[in-house]
């Protein structure tokens, strides 16, 4: 961009019912509260039927398009393996990549037809090198006791891009999305992913 | 001021409620389903229902705005095909209180049966429509089409589609205005809402005389904006488009009509006169660009360049627009060469035994829309037609009568239970009046699956959660003259087999009902309580790694290589293994398997 002040691009991607999208809805809150414009897109419809799920978030002084132009990703942050793999190609050479450990096999790979790709996190390394982070998600929440807490560990670790943010900012944004009594959980995975990097 | 970060949808819904709509109505469609779905959660003030289609959401709607309240009817693009009936005459009576009527489209065709282009409908039908590119816009617009509806006697067509429904983005709310029309009927109107040939004719003028107006109103209409920046390129565009174009060549100078039709001509010759070049950006159709040519205005590029098919996005607009010189990412590794991973039918889902039980049988499945179109994907294969909502009933009926009689067992027609009401009951009405011998299921999972779990006349209960009237399926096919009506349990797939193998040989019409099998999303349903064990596992001392239970397409069941053999000694290349986390416990497995190496756990 030419004239505009320059605009982020995360892009989230996952399985339906990884919570990718209360992820992007905590980073919407954060961002929106910290002054900038906000723009995020997602395909819902057929999410919870085990499809992929995406996410363009974009935030900046100015944002047009709720889509991340092809090869413009700043941060790919994925909850699962081949789901990371899909979209290499987004990211910028510079781009950092958060990936989730998880392997959710598609059917082509239950059906024993194609192999699920082995090698993710060599091949983000081989072309980002040091800018490639690997969080065990599920390792973490189940230490909390909740599976389903993987996500929002995810954005404690992702949070650490962010050092102008503080964790509070985060934790209110969590506060307000989710009910009471998930508050406790959800706070404790929070920091326990912002220490896994 | 208050802000928050709103879905487009929900942006639509939060400017009909702070321009004072009354009424709303709406079938779910993606992307439109979430609008009716705030109505009914979060604004208590507007009376909003789930129709059983379309066609009826914009009657009922239509008929408030008669009684003088501003009212709402929200759907899909093929939506919008259902309702085109009321629209095309409504367009000539217009209305009392102000009438929106939003349609969503879904370029790319995300979860959609095709890809239309809405704006051909305001042409068609002239009525005005407005489209809007972000959440802001999306409560801006809806709150002025309003006064446009109601200065210019005409419904408003708000078009919407994915990008903007389903993206979030900061909007200021601001408080509810009571609209100033007293409500109430006049008999005394019938001439304007009576559209009989003499009426008809003096409203037709009407119609034409509303449309120069709104083309005068549109010259100066605050939503079409002219942005003047670098002259050198002047680009055309609207809704998402322009933000996509924004974004990528934010130096350019712009015309973003906030308002597609009628054109504004006057403004469009002025920015035309003020920049070089005219680039048009739009998705779909040239629908802007045939009628600037036809005003004899020379466009640089438009539909040479920008695709008519699929949506746009920031980069398929930067590689039109910059030809050659647009340098390509680089591709690190070969998507197509990744295992894909397309939507499935849900572990425990009732369609699957259903359309497994079909594939066995050998027939030809006349289909629907709606989850069970996923049973197209292999290894199930086991749907042939989708159409649209209903349409397998009447086709079914249709090649019976073109194939006669020795195509007996081997036709039938399936549908959801909430397509069955939206437009499946006419065409079997059809089949018995027209003594035909199609045999129809419906698939009764008791809620509009796909579009996220809407109520419907089948469920119960209404959009607001209160209990209602729940339709009977076999009392309606009954009344309909329907003489061989059956239930079929689908998760006893040997039965199924028979009932249905039955039902088809018949030279009479036929209406097969699932029961008892409720979508394993709708919690209310407890639709894991009927099932006897918690998972099921494989037992690898039986398992002769046959691949039998893999037909099903599973998300539960995979295969494990490694030879080995079973306990008895036979020779086997892998296992099937279930993953108890996924498994239900639905059983369907269990009697695909010849070997009983599937056997019950407990948690």
């Amino acid at each position: 961009m030419k004239n505009n002040e320059k605009t982020t691009n995360i892009f989230l991607s996952g399985v339906g019912g990884q919570g990718a999208i209360l992820a992007s809805n905590i980073l919407g809150e954060v961002f929106l509260k910290a002054g900038y414009d906000v723009k995020k897109a997602e395909v819902h419809g057929m999410a919870q039927r085990g499809g992929d799920v995406t996410t363009h978030f974009r935030f900046g002084k100015k944002v047009y398009s709720p889509l991340i132009k092809y090869g413009d990703v700043d941060f790919l942050l994925s909850f699962e393996l081949l789901e990371a793999m899909r979209y290499i190609n987004w990211v910028k050479p510079e781009g950092k990549i958060i990936i989730n450990k998880q392997q959710i096999y598609p059917p082509a790979v239950n059906l024993g037809l194609m192999k699920y790709p082995e090698d993710v996190e060599k091949t983000f390394k081989k072309f980002f090198k040091d800018n490639v982070w690997v969080v065990d998600g599920q390792g973490i929440a189940r230490s909390l006791g909740n599976l389903q807490a993987a996500n929002v560990v995810l954005v404690g670790a992702f949070s650490n891009f962010f050092p102008e943010l503080k964790p509070e900012q985060f934790i209110d944004a969590i506060k307000g999305l989710l009910a009471p009594k998930l508050h406790d959980l959800n706070i404790k995975a929070f920091y326990e992913g912002r220490k896994a990097l | 001021m208050k802000k928050e970060i709103m879905q487009g949808n929900a942006a639509i819904a939060r400017g009909a409620w702070e321009a004072g709509v009354k009424v709303a109505a709406a079938y779910p469609g993606t992307p439109s389903s979430e609008i009716l779905r705030e109505f009914a959660e979060n604004y208590p003030d507007i009376y909003a229902e789930w129709a059983p289609n379309e066609k009826v959401a914009l009657e009922v709607a239509s008929g408030a705005a008669i009684a003088g309240v501003r009212a709402m009817a929200s759907m899909k693009h093929v939506g919008l095909n259902v309702a085109a009936d009321p629209l095309m005459t409504l367009a000539y009576t217009g209305i009392k209180g102000g009438l929106v009527i939003v349609v969503a489209d879904d370029p790319n065709v995300h979860s959609s049966q095709n890809e239309q282009d809405s704006r051909n409908w305001t042409r068609f039908g002239k009525v005005p429509m407005l489209e809007p590119g972000d959440g802001q816009e999306c409560k801006d617009f809806t709150k002025i089409a309003y006064e446009i509806s109601e200065q210019f006697d005409t419904p408003v067509l708000l078009r919407s589609e994915t990008r903007v429904s389903h993206s979030d983005s900061p909007v200021v709310l601001e408080d509810r205005v009571e609209p100033k029309i007293v409500p109430g009927l006049d008999p005394k109107e019938a001439p304007k809402y009576v559209m009989v040939p003499m009426n008809v004719r003096v409203r037709r003028k009407f119609v034409e005389e509303r449309m120069k107006k709104l083309e005068e109103y549109a010259n100066t209409f605050k939503y079409n904006i002219m942005e003047i920046n670098d002259t050198s390129v002047g680009v055309i565009s609207s809704g998402v488009s322009y933000m996509y174009t924004k974004e990528v060549f934010p130096e350019w100078s712009y015309l973003k009509l906030g308002m597609v039709w009628p054109l504004p001509k006057k403004l469009i010759t002025e920015f035309a006169k003020k920049v070089k070049k005219i680039v048009i950006v739009e998705e779909l159709d040239p629908f802007f660009e045939t009628e600037i040519k036809a005003m004899g205005i020379k466009i640089w590029h438009g539909k040479d360049v920008i695709p008519n098919m699929y949506e746009l996005s920031p980069e398929i607009i930067e590689k039109a627009l910059k030809g050659k010189k647009y340098k390509e990412p680089k591709i690190r590794v070969k998507p197509e060469d990744l295992p894909r991973r397309p939507p499935n039918l849900c572990a425990g889902c009732s369609h699957r035994p259903l359309f497994y039980a079909l594939k066995k049988l050998g027939a030809f499945v006349f289909g629907d829309i709606g989850c069970y179109t996923l049973a197209t994907a292999p290894p199930l294969q086991a749907i042939h037609t989708t159409i649209c909502m209903g349409a397998g009933v009447g086709q079914a009926h249709g090649a019976m009568k073109a194939l006669g009689k020795e195509w007996l067992g081997k036709v039938v027609a399936v549908l959801g239970d909430s397509t069955f009401l939206h437009g499946g009951v006419t065409p079997l009405m059809d089949i018995v009046y027209n003594k035909g011998n199609a045999t129809t299921i419906i698939l009764d999972n008791m809620i509009t699956g796909m579009t996220g779990h809407q109520e419907h006349p089948g469920t119960g209960f209404t959009a607001r959660q209160e209990p209602t009237h729940m339709i009977d399926y076999a009392e309606l096919g009954k009344a309909l003259g329907v003489k061989s009506i059956r239930h079929v349990d689908p998760y006893n797939i040997k039965e199924t087999m028979d009932i249905i193998k039955e039902e088809m040989n018949k030279d009479e019409p036929s209406l097969i009902i699932c029961k008892d099998s409720p979508c394993m999303l709708l919690r209310r349903a407890k639709p894991l309580e009927r099932f006897k064990y918690p998972f099921y596992f494989v037992d690898n001392d039986k398992c002769r790694g046959c691949k039998m239970c893999l037909e099903i397409n599973c998300p539960a069941i995979s295969w494990k290589e490694g030879e080995g053999q079973t306990k008895d000694g036979h020779k086997r290349k892998g296992t099937a293994y279930i993953n108890k986390d996924q498994c239900v416990g639905c059983e369907v497995c269990v009697q695909i398997c010849k070997f009983e190496a599937i056997v019950p756990g407990t948690k």
